[in-house]
């Protein structure tokens, strides 16, 4: 199931992305040289803290930052080749929905409440595909079915607040498949519902998945679910990629001292009873990031350098980079969790 | 950030929906029957009387004719119900030079409803159409035309009426021009306002992940969201455009003499308010159960168009 570290062509390739808000405080950067790629069929799985610029990044890839208030500073997205961030936005548009698609946290914000779910899906299929009314509906009802909405044929005439947040989410999902496109975003797509229905949700994700050998970048806080569908996963802090890597490397070995208690925070399967340590202290303000090391204020092994020098992300293994002075040490099993 | 719960792969297949929350759709139980049926009446009852006021406005002066010169001074101040002079009954009593009111009234609605769609007409669909440009593009465009729209408000619209007046001359046209140049801010700013709340709203951002460029979105996403407070605000602004024509044509600044509307009617009944009440009172009393009836009915068309209230 683990894909190779590096696919030969990567399908979207995200390189040192700076965004900055102009905010009531002033400006700030919340992405401060983001880099990432995912490859053909590949899984990828975005972590970290939340503010630490998940959403931005993805929305940048979307071209879906507010326009008056959002700037790219800085940085290349590459879709298949194609330099969409130098590109109008007309071009990442027209790449959507064949391409690649997004699914949104919350299911009852994602669907337009005045428009019935299965002419939100069909009206896909007449714009993008020209098919007629007919057409275009029963094709809505397809994927309907496809994600497993029992009753299709009827519950298409329904509108979304008629659906239970899991059945709705299944709707977003098809909407967001509809036109097969090659690489899914989901943002969370999990987060708003009860844990059952969670499941059953990333479940419905990993086979559609696996059925339409499509890549995906996931966006999640649960490592558990991390584990059970990524290939490969990153790992953001305070607007960076501070590691990155394939699954088990990342968790089997992490290379940087936060990966390491972000995985220390939560309770292992096969080791019950430990005990669980969370990471000390509060993630800095993007008003006001640490010079150096912007993990440093909080990191365990941080020394002197670390205060002044910003680490770089860097290769540490095949296919695996961090962005850490001594993430080898680190690796090496250092122990961390002592300074608690 | 340790809300994980690992292990997810005990639960079944995910195209058989088990236990998925709540049963979906089900259908309201059978408690609601009297109340659909008040709903049901809050939308016939202002139709039908909306209705008779646009039958009694378009044929009412057909077969009942009002002539502004028929003056008759033994018919002067007749109570409603009482005979002319000439035989005929004044329904509704006749005014200080002796002419039936109720054909007055009828002629009068004619003109008061005609301004009234007019104006609201103009006046929404230009507020609509900047407001929603406004909302949708900001910086400068939203700038400049938000402050026009706020200079406007500040400026009284009586003077506007004697200027437009004054320069083009008073007429039916001109009324509706100087109204609809009063109203469209408020309009645009209702427009502009919901505009704003829905363009970044994550529906919106969906359907831009599948592909929908501006004209789309706000086709399908801002412009529903836009049309029920726009039909809201519109019901009000019929009642105050009515009667700001009224106001309008009792300045001399509206509707020119000979035409009667239903404020011009209610001006002339002013000075025989403890002796003819019927002369004001009852244009005006057409004008009340008027406004209440499109207010009611816009409130109404409203709920019915948000399908997040029509099952409750
Ligand atoms: N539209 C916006 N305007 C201004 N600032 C924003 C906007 N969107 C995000 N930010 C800022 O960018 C930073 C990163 O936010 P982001 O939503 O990407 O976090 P995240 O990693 O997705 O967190 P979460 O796990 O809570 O979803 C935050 O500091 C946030 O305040
Ligand atoms: S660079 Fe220093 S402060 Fe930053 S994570 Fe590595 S050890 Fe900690
Ligand atoms: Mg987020």
């Amino acid at each position: 199931m683990v894909a190779p570290p590096h696919a030969p062509h990567p399908l979207l390739t995200v390189d040192d992305l700076v965004v900055s808000f102009d905010g009531p405080l002033g400006t700030y950067r919340a992405l401060n040289g983001v880099s990432f790629q995912v490859g053909a069929g590949e899984t990828l799985a975005i972590l970290g803290e939340s503010g630490s610029g998940k959403s931005v990044t993805v929305r940048a890839v979307m071209a879906l930052l507010p326009r008056h208030s959002a700037t790219i500073e800085r940085g290349t997205i590459r879709y298949d080749g194609e330099e969409l961030s130098a590109l109008p936005v007309r071009r990442t548009r027209e790449l959507s929905a064949t391409e690649m698609a997004m699914v949104f946290q919350d299911s009852l914000t994602a669907l337009n409440p005045v428009v019935r779910v299965g002419q939100q899906i069909a009206e896909l299929f007449r714009v993008r595909q020209r098919t007629s009314r007919r057409e275009a509906w029963r094709r809505a009802v397809a994927g309907l079915e496809r994600v497993g909405i029992p009753n299709a044929a009827r519950r298409a005439h329904d509108y979304p607040h008629q659906f239970s947040g899991g059945m709705r989410q299944r709707v977003v999902i098809a909407m967001a498949l509809a036109l097969r496109p090659r690489l899914l975003i989901a943002d969370e797509p999990t987060t708003a519902l009860d844990v059952t229905v969670q499941a059953q949700i990333m479940d419905l994700l990993r086979e559609l998945r696996e059925a339409d050998g499509m890549a995906m970048i996931l966006i999640t806080h649960d490592l558990g679910v991390v584990a059970d569908v990524a290939d490969r996963v990153a790992v953001m802090y305070a607007g960076t990629v501070v590691e990155s890597g394939p699954l088990r490397t990342v968790y089997d070995a992490p290379a940087h001292p936060y990966t390491r208690g972000l995985m220390a925070s939560v309770p292992a399967p096969d080791r019950p009873g430990e005990r669980l340590t969370p990471i000390e202290g509060m993630p800095p303000s993007p008003l006001a990031t640490p010079a150096g090391c912007p993990f440093h204020p909080r990191c365990p092994v941080a020394r002197a350098a670390c205060r002044t020098d910003r680490p770089v992300l860097r290769v540490v293994a095949t296919g695996h980079e961090a962005a850490c002075h001594y993430a080898e040490e680190v690796m090496a099993g250092v122990d961390v969790r002592g300074a608690a | 950030m340790s809300d994980g719960v690992p292990g997810s792969a005990v639960l079944g297949t995910p195209v058989v929906p088990t236990g998925d929350g709540r049963p979906d759709g089900a259908d309201a139980p059978p408690v609601v029957v009297p109340r659909r049926r008040r709903r049901r009446l809050r939308l016939w009852i202002p139709l039908g009387v909306i209705a008779a006021y646009l039958v009694a406005g378009v044929i009412g002066p057909l077969i009942a004719r009002y002539d502004p010169i028929a003056t008759s001074v033994a018919d002067r101040l007749l109570p409603p119900g009482s005979r002319m002079s000439d035989g005929g009954l004044a329904l509704l009593g006749t005014d200080q030079v002796g002419r039936d009111l109720l054909p007055q009234i009828m002629q009068g609605a004619r003109i008061s409803l005609l301004v009234g769609a007019a104006t609201l007409l103009l006046a929404g669909t230009v507020g609509a159409a900047l407001g929603i440009l406004c909302g949708y593009l900001g910086g400068a465009v939203d700038a400049t035309v938000m402050r026009l729209a706020d200079i406007q408000l500040a400026f009284p619209s009586i003077l506007l009426a004697v200027f437009v007046a004054g320069v083009l001359g008073s007429s039916v046209t001109n009324v509706v021009l100087t109204l609809s140049i009063t109203t469209w801010p408020i309009f645009a700013r209702v427009a502009r306002a919901q505009t704003l709340a829905t363009r970044s709203r994550d529906f919106a951002n969906a359907a831009r992940t599948l592909g929908a460029g501006p004209w789309h979105v706000v086709r399908h996403c801002v412009l529903p969201a836009v049309a029920g407070p726009l039909l809201v605000i519109a019901t009000v602004q019929l009642g105050f455009v009515i009667v700001a024509e009224a106001s309008l044509s009792f300045l001399s600044l509206g509707i020119p003499a000979g035409t009667p509307s239903w404020g011009t009617t209610i001006a002339n009944g002013r000075d025989y308010l403890a002796s003819a009440w019927w002369i004001a009172t009852l244009p005006g009393l057409a004008l009340a159960v008027f406004v209440v009836c499109v207010g009611v009915l816009g409130d109404e068309l409203r709920d019915r168009s948000d399908p997040n209230l029509s099952t409750r």
